[in-house]
């Protein structure tokens, strides 16, 4: 087996009285698919937040790849690797393809401090965004004004915007959310595709997509993680059954 | 225009919108260049301190531009850095050091101290909030001002005369306009390179979403605080340069009502545009001038007046250019490019 590229260790965020994280205990192997799953307000939203630095931590620790990076702010943990997607499509809708690719492109190169420096080499930029663009097929819409894309490619440039940070670690937020079948199919394969050089964490809802991809998947219910497992295990898990049908029977079918 | 980003295309998105070409920036330089010798000539001396006043302004609503327009961060607070700019050289003055070379870029470091500290404290806020604390900011120089009776409290800091440059006589309008021109000119050309640089695209980007910048590993804070920094330190120099120009520093400077104008002046010529604060400024002080020549009430023609602009340009004048070419037509801006685009991603699918 190899390395845990990521440990979660007691891990816990409180919002008030309200205890969303709870103690969670995670292992990501590198080069895994991992599926994170659980009943609504499971706390899984919350859990990739933290994992990505858009919220502190009020206990616990994140290590990735043994290094504490439970204090870092988030620019650092994404020049470590770690980046994110959101379900919620969030991007620039006013401007092109092709600009909020060379963005995501323009934070690894750096030179955001460059206030007088010469704009007339944007070669690195532009092959980075063309980069990105191929790998989620949007190649042939670089110049296109991202709000007027359709929500299908919307949501394949929300990936795209992730992978032109040259990430170790993509922490997905429901890709297919939103898609309909044909799109959730190619998202699939596109996430499918990725396996090879990322290591992922992928939090969905499309219970067939997570028992097709996912190498392992983890349960979590409560704000903490009940069951982690190959596909299978996590399928007849009496625990995880439980836990499925107190909230949505359906869910349970589907995991049948 | 020359895109940024490979290609040229018939669409501006905000990263290269309002930018302006050389030819432009060249033309109105030298109009600039000859305005005061021209005036000169006919012996309208008044127009020439005037064209001083609304270089001065400019140069402040560009500032606020900066944070406002090209940042999102709606600062009410700008006119604190025009007074610390002004008291800066008035109290350097009333102490014997008169030198521009020194009074100048000390009223510039202060300033941009004071909107670096200002600003690290209310970019922690958002909406509403920032808006208060950087207007609370302000009022508490205002207060700080007319409570010290050795800054002249309430009646402010005259001062007996301009900043000293050896070899050019500033106690004159037109020398002093050349002053000014070059000193705002520098600026303008700074903040030129400022918006069209990679820091200037990321600002941008970070208005249009912070929370996806941030996610793509942009330490925004830090990036905003920049630019708030910078805008305070140019809204610093307006400020020095405006207190030689009416020999001295009244706290009226500091009030919220001066940060008002210098956000009316941007809304009106075009915030996020490179012209929009220059224009903004040329507009609102020829109004108040002509207007003010003719009546006593002259503050509520001015106000219709500019509530006729808004209307007519919610985005600014700037905008129009593009407005006007959308109606006519010729070169698509957004409109018609949307509706290409969505044609395209249904014959795709």
């Amino acid at each position: 087996m190899s390395q845990p590229i990521l440990q979660v260790d007691q891990l816990v965020k409180r919002f008030g009285g309200l205890v969303a994280t709870d103690h969670c205990n995670l292992e990501i192997r590198a080069g895994e698919v991992h599926a994170l799953i659980g009943p609504n307000g499971a706390g899984k939203t919350t859990l990739l937040a933290q994992l990505s630095g858009e919220l502190a931590s009020d206990s616990g620790r994140i290590l990735f790849e043994g290094r504490d990076i439970t204090r870092l702010p988030i620019h650092k943990r994404v020049a470590e690797g770690i980046v994110r997607s959101f379900q919620i499509t969030t991007l620039l809708p006013r401007l092109t393809v092709r600009e909020n690719l060379a963005l995501a492109v323009q934070a690894r190169t750096g030179h955001s401090f460059d206030f007088l420096g010469t704009v007339a080499d944007e070669s690195d930029l532009d092959e980075g965004a063309e980069e990105a663009a191929r790998r989620v097929g949007l190649l042939d819409l670089m110049e296109h004004i991202v709000g007027t894309l359709s929500h299908g490619r919307q949501r394949a440039l929300e990936l795209g915007m992730a992978l032109a940070c040259k990430p170790r670690l993509l922490l997905l937020d429901e890709p297919m959310a939103g898609t309909d079948p044909e799109e959730s199919k190619k998202m699939g394969d596109l996430i499918n595709s990725l396996r090879e050089e990322h290591t992922l964490i992928l939090v969905e809802h499309d219970m067939d997509a997570v028992f097709r991809l996912a190498d392992r998947v983890s349960v979590l219910v409560a704000g903490h993680v009940i069951a982690s497992g190959q596909p299978d295990e996590i399928r007849n898990d009496p625990q995880v059954i439980a836990a499925y049908l107190g909230e949505d029977e359906t869910a349970t079918e589907n995991m049948q | 225009m020359i895109s940024r980003f490979g290609p040229s295309r018939s669409t501006e998105t905000p990263l290269l919108i309002g930018l302006p070409g050389p030819w432009t920036a060249i033309a109105v330089a030298v109009i600039l260049a000859i305005y005061p010798l021209v005036m000169n000539s006919m012996g309208e001396d008044f127009y020439i301190s005037m064209g001083s006043r609304v270089l001065i302004l400019a140069l402040a609503a560009s500032a606020l531009n900066l944070a406002l327009g090209y940042g999102g961060m709606i600062s009410l607070g700008h006119a604190a850095f025009l007074g610390i700019g002004g008291y800066a050289v008035a109290i350097l003055a009333k102490s014997g050091i008169d030198a521009a070379w020194i009074a100048v870029p000390v009223a510039v470091g202060c300033a941009a101290a004071a909107a670096c500290l200002i600003g690290a404290i209310s970019l922690r806020t958002r909406g509403v909030y920032f808006i208060m604390i950087t207007l609370a900011f302000a009022q508490l120089f205002y207060y700080l001002a007319i409570s010290l009776p050795q800054f002249g409290g309430d009646d402010g800091l005259p001062m007996t005369a301009r900043s000293v440059i050896p070899g050019l006589p500033l106690d004159g309008d037109l020398g002093f306009y050349y002053f000014v021109y070059f000193t705002a000119g520098l600026a303008f050309v700074l903040l030129y390179r400022l918006v069209s640089s990679r820091f200037g695209r990321a600002l941008v980007a970070i208005r249009e979403n912070e929370r996806r910048m941030a996610a793509i590993g942009y330490p925004v804070y830090r990036l905003k605080l920049m630019a708030f920094t910078l805008s305070g330190g140019l809204a610093g120099l307006a400020g020095a340069l405006l207190a030689n120009l009416s020999l001295g520093v009244t706290p009226h400077t500091l009030t919220w009502h001066q940060s008002g104008i210098l956000m009316v002046m941007v809304i009106i010529g075009g915030s996020g545009y490179f012209w929009g604060g220059i224009t903004g400024a040329a507009i609102f002080l020829l109004l108040e001038e002509t207007i003010s020549a003719h009546t006593e009430h002259w503050n509520l023609v001015l106000g219709a007046l500019l509530l006729f602009i808004v209307l007519v340009a919610p985005d600014g004048v700037m905008s129009l250019r593009e407005r006007v070419r959308a109606l006519l037509g010729r070169k698509p801006a957004g409109g018609a490019e949307a509706q290409s685009s969505i044609a395209a991603g249904e014959k795709a699918q």
